[in-house]
């Protein structure tokens, strides 16, 4: 099923939770709605779920309006972050429940029930957890068991709330492949809501960035990573260092050191930020090529399969940080307070207009 | 999980480093457990043994009284009255204050505890100020025959004003530490509003539900200020167990007076059991809340 949001919009009191949302979901994907705390994400979703009323804007699945439609007539399976399994209920119970509150005529009989159960039970690997109590499970699994009590009614729509937040680390990941193969094979028309740029990047056919209640930027995660379309964006997804410049006809000035900025070929002598990943930086000993800009090493800090390396820029202390492969890094044998040179590799330049 | 566990260790740790001087301990649990004897164990005790005083014999025969039984068929219709209404309000009202937001809402729960705050012979007076002859709505009810005060119908109206709080106090901490998240499963599971309370928030809040109603349940059969007041004191028809000691022990009739008492008192002990068990199972559901977070 696909979902369409229509101008959307939210307050609460004074807040403006969500601002002219629009966005479409086609049919059968996995979306990602990513942004940090307070962006308005999880409100969108409990909209399209029913669970909540917008003030303006229409919702509609398959084409067809359901503003108005009540939660129960919406079809859709939710996620919560902390799971809200019914506590006083077995695993089974907890499955069985959207099947055994329909109404008479449509209720699948007990053996049916049953057999859907354990399938399920099956699907998300805790059969043997039957007649286990919420209480009794890891978070890993009673997020699972979560998901399947969701998919029992056969949801047109799955809408996960921050499924992995409440996990430590090798659960979260486990889990977030797990619901990658799951969707792969059953094909639901999925939003989840996250704020872990990791997680939407791996999981995710699409991904929508959300800030202060507005889209920033949508498109594959590709796409958001390698071209960030707004500074938020950038800052966003992954580490990012800025370098204060000026744009003039086509170049950046920073420092003494001009780097090409295409994109600002029309400015005049802007203030502008120029930003760059923290792994799109080369250290050098020699100022060799073009565009290196001459640095001291702060700090060396080894961060598992990476080493962080914590520059200051020569010409207005500002400090940056360079994120290297092990094995490059074996081979500078950097020191702390040594004068090196550092090569952006790609650097994106806004006009200080955009405000991060 | 983790903090709590964290918790556990400082506490213990707390018992064997930083802990008074067991001289010290000692004494003020001696304090404790004396003014508990002296203030509740020692009053219990002396109900019954007054109670007994002129043998079993003489008790059972208090109690057999016609204006003693009259007392004890008011008390339970009282409560009986009382009880599920309150239980109804109170759950309507917890559910109201815990899982929305509407304005008045603050207005409300201080509303719940007027009861508390206000002498229950002022909740009576004010029935008599509405339905009394000389008052609001008297002269009305006596053109069409109806008695309020002094009659059955004042008692359980003042006994369901005392009793209001008891039932919606106990469950609005309890449905507020559960949330909505619950109810949001089941309703996007496709249950409607009636199927989500039966299945998935009365089994959450049935413990706290339980020690609401037996707490409501013994001040409905021990309230005596607010019924005093409206009830009128006719004998056999208009005095519940509490007015009935009172009376008994007004004409010297001792051992009889606290023969009824102890009826009451037997129901202390009762509802302190079962409150025991309830706040222990509470605990428990709390517990699995905590876990779940």
């Amino acid at each position: 099923m696909s979902i369409e949001i229509a101008g959307i919009s939210k307050n609460f009191g004074a807040f403006h939770a969500l601002n002219d949302i629009n966005l479409n979901i086609p049919s059968g994907e996995l979306v990602a709605l990513l942004g940090p705390s307070g962006c308005g994400k999880t409100t969108l979703l409990r909209i399209v779920a029913g669970l909540e009323t917008p003030d303006q804007g229409k919702i509609l699945f398959n084409g067809v309006e359901a503003t108005q439609r009540d939660v129960r007539e919406r079809h859709v399976g939710f996620v919560f972050q902390h799971y809200a399994l019914f506590r006083h209920m077995t695993v089974f119970d907890n499955i069985a429940f959207g099947l055994t509150v329909k109404p008479k005529k449509s209720r699948p009989g007990k053996a049916e029930i049953r057999d859907k159960v354990f399938s399920l039970l099956k699907l998300i690997q805790v059969e043997h957890l039957a007649y286990h109590y919420p209480a009794q499970l890891s978070g890993g699994q009673r997020q699972r068991v979560a998901l399947a009590r969701a998919l029992a009614v056969e949801p047109e729509v799955l809408l996960l709330d921050e499924p992995f937040g409440a996990l430590d680390a090798k659960v979260r990941i486990e889990l977030r492949r797990w619901l990658r193969r799951l969707h792969d094979e059953i094909h639901v028309t999925s939003v989840f809501v996250t704020h872990d740029q990791e997680e939407a990047l791996e999981v995710a056919d699409r991904i929508v960035v959300m800030n202060e209640g507005k889209i920033e930027q949508q498109g594959t995660p590709s796409e958001v990573y390698d071209h960030p379309a707004t500074p938020f964006v950038f800052d966003f997804l992954g580490n990012v260092n800025l370098f204060r410049c000026r744009v003039h006809e086509g170049m950046a000035e920073m420092g003494g050191v001009d780097l090409p900025a295409p994109g600002h070929s029309a400015s005049q002598h802007l203030p502008a930020v120029g930003y760059v990943r923290s792994h799109d930086i080369e250290i050098e000993r020699t100022p060799g090529s073009e565009g290196a800009i001459a640095a001291e090493v702060r700090y060396i800090l080894s961060v598992g399969p990476l080493v962080r390396v914590d520059l200051s820029l020569s010409g207005n202390n500002d400090s940056i940080e360079v994120d290297l492969p092990r094995d490059v890094a074996d081979r500078l044998r950097l020191q702390v307070g040594e004068h090196v040179f550092a090569r952006p590799r790609k650097m994106r330049f806004f006009s200080e207009d955009y405000q991060i | 999980m983790q903090i709590g566990k964290g918790f556990n260790k400082a506490g213990r740790a707390r018992t064997s480093n930083v802990s008074e001087p067991a001289a010290v301990r000692i004494v003020l649990i001696l304090v404790a457990l004396g003014f508990l004897a002296l203030f509740l164990v020692l009053p219990l005790a002396a109900v019954f043994s007054e109670a007994l005083d002129k043998g079993w014999q003489a008790y059972l025969e208090a109690l057999r009284e016609p204006d003693t039984i009259s007392a004890i068929r008011l008390t339970l219709l009282t409560a009986a009255f009382c009880v599920p209404l309150n239980l109804f309000f109170g759950i309507v009202a917890a559910w109201a204050i815990a899982k929305f937001s509407f304005p008045g809402k603050s207005l409300l729960v201080t509303l719940i505890d007027l009861p508390f705050s206000v002498s229950p012979v002022v909740s009576g007076l004010i029935y008599v100020l509405i339905f009394g002859l000389q008052g609001w709505l008297g002269p009305w009810l006596q053109e069409h025959d109806i008695k309020i005060i002094f009659a059955i119908p004042g008692i359980v109206l003042a006994t369901i004003f005392v009793t209001f709080p008891f039932v919606a106090r106990e469950l609005i901490p309890l449905m507020e530490s559960q949330g909505r998240d619950e109810e949001e499963a089941a309703l996007t599971l496709g249950a409607s509003g009636l199927q989500t309370f039966l299945r998935v928030t009365f089994p959450n809040i049935k413990w706290g539900v339980i020690y609401g109603v037996i707490l409501c349940n013994a001040r409905a059969m021990g309230e005596f200020g607010a019924v005093s007041v409206v009830s009128g004191h006719i004998r056999g028809a208009t005095n519940t167990i509490p007015l009935q000691v009172e009376i008994l022990y007004n004409e010297y009739n001792y051992a009889a007076a606290f023969a009824v008492a102890s009826l009451l008192a037997l129901l202390a002990l009762v509802t302190l059991a079962i409150k025991t068990v309830s706040e222990w199972k509470m605990r428990q559901v709390l517990a699995t809340t905590e876990t779940e977070r």
